[in-house]
């Protein structure tokens, strides 16, 4: 069963073709990997899903409805939560309420007028929010602000955020890029663990090959605004046309 | 208690506190002494420290939480004190109406107000308040001079229906009260030199603002409130977790107006007149300065805020060269004359120059306002791990 199908999607900033008539079809519970040089399109594509770009052509079905010309927010209720590539938290608050605030949405949705009940008395909520920061080992972190953090940190705690709200599928737009290799291997491991506990889908993208192959099931390759190819990882590997991609375009450092 | 938390409950008592003694420590020095005259214990403006705390509080919801810099609160002001006024004309002169229906209007003008201007963000939304509040001021002055009396504005006339009133006995001048109780009615207490000042309306006024304030520290804690701080912090983020920005700025954008219309009731209660002066843009910029100068996003900043600026508004203004002479009598001559010379451009007229020196100063030294001020003398004195609750929810290294 797929939960996410791209089809025939295209989108045009000026002359630039970002995305050229993209097919892909990401079946649940799965890791799939989304993976190609630097411009390739794959945070266009993202931001297509998430509703923050409306495509020229094309259409976009989550588990059966279409996302196309939903407003973010609308879509994250759905069941879609996003890690950005540069990590967005709310960074003049406590890592601790950084936590609750997805929860709250989880719950009360959209919009809540919910304003004489303290915070601390939502046991469950507030109880939620403890047990996920103790998951991601941020526990004793709780009080700092979050734009206080480490890099590695950061995307620790927006990783924390997104899962919170249990969503079906996770959308990461590389997740390891900047850490250190331990850090990168923690993640790994947390994504994994993720995967193997939960029903969740996880779309990402990767630069990282190592990340790629301890993690996916199925791989994208794009190059230009298109994918080239779209396989297991082992059938990925020696591809000629993965090769190409690859030195054709330019490397990120 | 109270369902507040121990920090919060220290500094709502103490406010508690401090407003019911207001009128014994806003008089400290004794009638006869040349310091009265830096008295603030007279009822004009106890009443005004209050209603300008409860203007700042609400502006505080709107600004100090999601960040939205609004520069036409006081339509909100004017809009509640005309419907007040016009309760007084047609209903009663007992204050509730008065001030039931203030805050009721000033909230469905706040709606209108707030859904137009929250189309934009930043320096676009600001002036689109600021449009609003200078239309209405217009608007008031000219084409509306039926309901607002135009320049002149309006007061309660011997001749209004006032339909829930008994006939006035002839000669005798419709009075605000609290079901009988008046407002104006004070009672003095002289101890040994000192006279102490208890007024009627400056407790009626009191109690709104500490309900109001109460209130404002219920929604500072609360999860509506954790959104409006987020608000503030990551719109972006807050879409992609599911939230709608749009609804919760709205929300707060309104509360700030209601705010704002009770204060404008409150000032009707106690003063029964309105003019559209009191939507001209300089009021609205005061409230901003109240906040700014107070401490924004704190919980008492605002009153203080507020209460430092009608302070010197009132008290700084009222100095001239004479007085400034009679206390440096006992100097020789030439000194005392450059010595009023250096402060004459401070006190008076030129009490604008000190406020805009003061504030200045905090913004620059004390972001955080007096309250931050507040909180570094604390500190210095070693109570270094309680910071007063105001940060509770910051960074406890
Ligand atoms: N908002 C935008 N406006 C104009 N061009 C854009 C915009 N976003 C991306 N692009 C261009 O689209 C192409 C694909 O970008 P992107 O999706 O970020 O690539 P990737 O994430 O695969 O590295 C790039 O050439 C980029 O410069
Ligand atoms: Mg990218």
């Amino acid at each position: 069963m797929s939960i996410l199908e791209i089809k025939n999607v295209s989108k045009r900033f000026g002359g630039l073709k970002a995305l050229d008539d993209v097919n892909i079809s990401v079946k649940e519970n799965t890791v799939h990997a989304i993976i190609g040089p630097n411009g390739a399109g794959k945070s266009t594509l993202l931001n297509v899903l998430v509703g923050k770009l409306i495509p020229d052509e094309g259409s976009v079905e989550f588990d059966g409805n279409s996302l196309i010309g939903r407003k973010p927010h609308e879509i994250n209720q759905m069941g879609v939560s996003r890690v950005f590539q540069t990590p967005e938290i709310f960074g003049d608050m406590t890592v601790y309420e950084n936590i609750l605030i997805p929860l709250f949405a989880k719950r009360d949705g959209a919009f809540r007028l919910h304003c004489i009940e303290h915070v601390e008395d939502e046991k469950d909520i507030v109880e939620k929010a403890k047990k996920m920061l103790q998951d991601v080992n941020m526990y004793e972190k709780l009080g700092m602000r979050a734009a206080s953090l480490s890099r590695g940190d950061k995307r620790r705690l927006e990783m924390a955020m997104c899962l919170s709200q249990e969503p079906r599928l996770l959308l990461l737009d590389e997740p390891t890029a900047g850490m250190a290799r331990a850090d990168t291997n923690n993640t790994i491991d947390l994504l994994r663990e993720i995967r193997e506990t939960r029903d969740i889908t996880l779309a990402i993208i990767e630069h990282d090959m190592h990340v790629v192959f301890s993690l996916a099931e199925h791989v994208t390759v794009m190059a230009r605004g298109t994918p080239l190819v779209d396989d297991k990882p082992e059938n990925i590997k020696g591809h000629p046309k993965v090769q190409e991609a690859y030195l054709g375009g330019h490397k990120e450092g | 208690m109270l369902g507040l938390s121990k920090s919060d409950i220290r500094i709502f008592l103490l406010v508690v506190v401090l407003t019911i003694f207001a009128p014994f420590i806003l008089n400290p020095f004794p009638e006869a002494s040349g310091l009265a005259q830096f008295n603030a214990g007279y009822p004009d403006l106890m009443q005004r420290f209050v209603i300008f705390g409860i203007f700042a509080i609400g502006f505080n919801i709107l600004f100090g939480l999601t960040g939205y810099l609004s520069f036409g609160h006081a339509a909100f002001l004017g809009v509640g004190s005309y419907a007040a006024i016009w309760m007084m004309k047609l209903l009663t002169m007992n204050v509730i109406p008065g001030i039931i229906m203030s805050v009721l209007i000033a909230g469905i003008f706040a709606v209108a107000v707030g859904y137009i201007s929250l189309k934009r963000t930043g320096i676009y939304f600001s002036i689109l308040t600021l449009a609003f509040a200078q239309m209405s001021f217009a608007l008031a002055y000219s084409v509306l001079t039926p309901i607002t009396g135009g320049e002149t504005g309006l007061q309660p006339k011997i001749s209004d229906p006032r339909m829930l009133d008994a006939a006035l006995a002839s000669g005798e001048a419709p009075r605000a009260n609290l079901f009988g109780l008046e407002m104006g009615t004070s009672y003095e207490l002289a101890l040994s030199g000192w006279v102490f000042t208890f007024n009627v309306g400056y407790y009626v006024a009191a109690i709104v603002m500490i309900i109001a304030l109460y209130i404002a520290i219920r929604i500072f804690r609360s999860p509506f409130g954790v959104m409006l701080r987020a608000v503030k912090s990551n719109q972006q983020r807050m879409r992609y977790t599911g939230l709608n920005p749009k609804p919760y700025t709205l929300a707060a954008f309104v509360i700030s107006g209601m705010y704002a219309g009770l204060a404008g009731g409150l000032m009707v209660a106690m003063d029964t007149q309105v003019g559209p002066e009191r939507m001209f843009w300089t009021a609205s910029g005061e409230v901003v300065l109240m906040t700014i100068l107070g401490g924004t996003g704190t919980i008492v900043g605002p009153i203080l805020g507020a209460g430092l600026i009608k302070y010197m508004e009132n008290i700084l203004s009222k100095i001239n060269a004479d007085i400034l002479y009679e206390w440096f009598a006992m100097l020789p001559d030439s000194i005392a004359d450059i010595l009023v010379f250096v402060i004459y451009p401070f006190i008076g007229k030129g009490w604008h120059l000190t406020l805009g020196i003061i504030f200045m100063c905090v913004v620059i030294f004390l972001p955080g306002g007096l309250v931050e001020g507040g909180q570094r003398i604390g500190n210095m004195f070693g109570r270094k791990k309680k910071t007063e609750g105001e940060k509770s929810s910051q960074p406890a290294e």
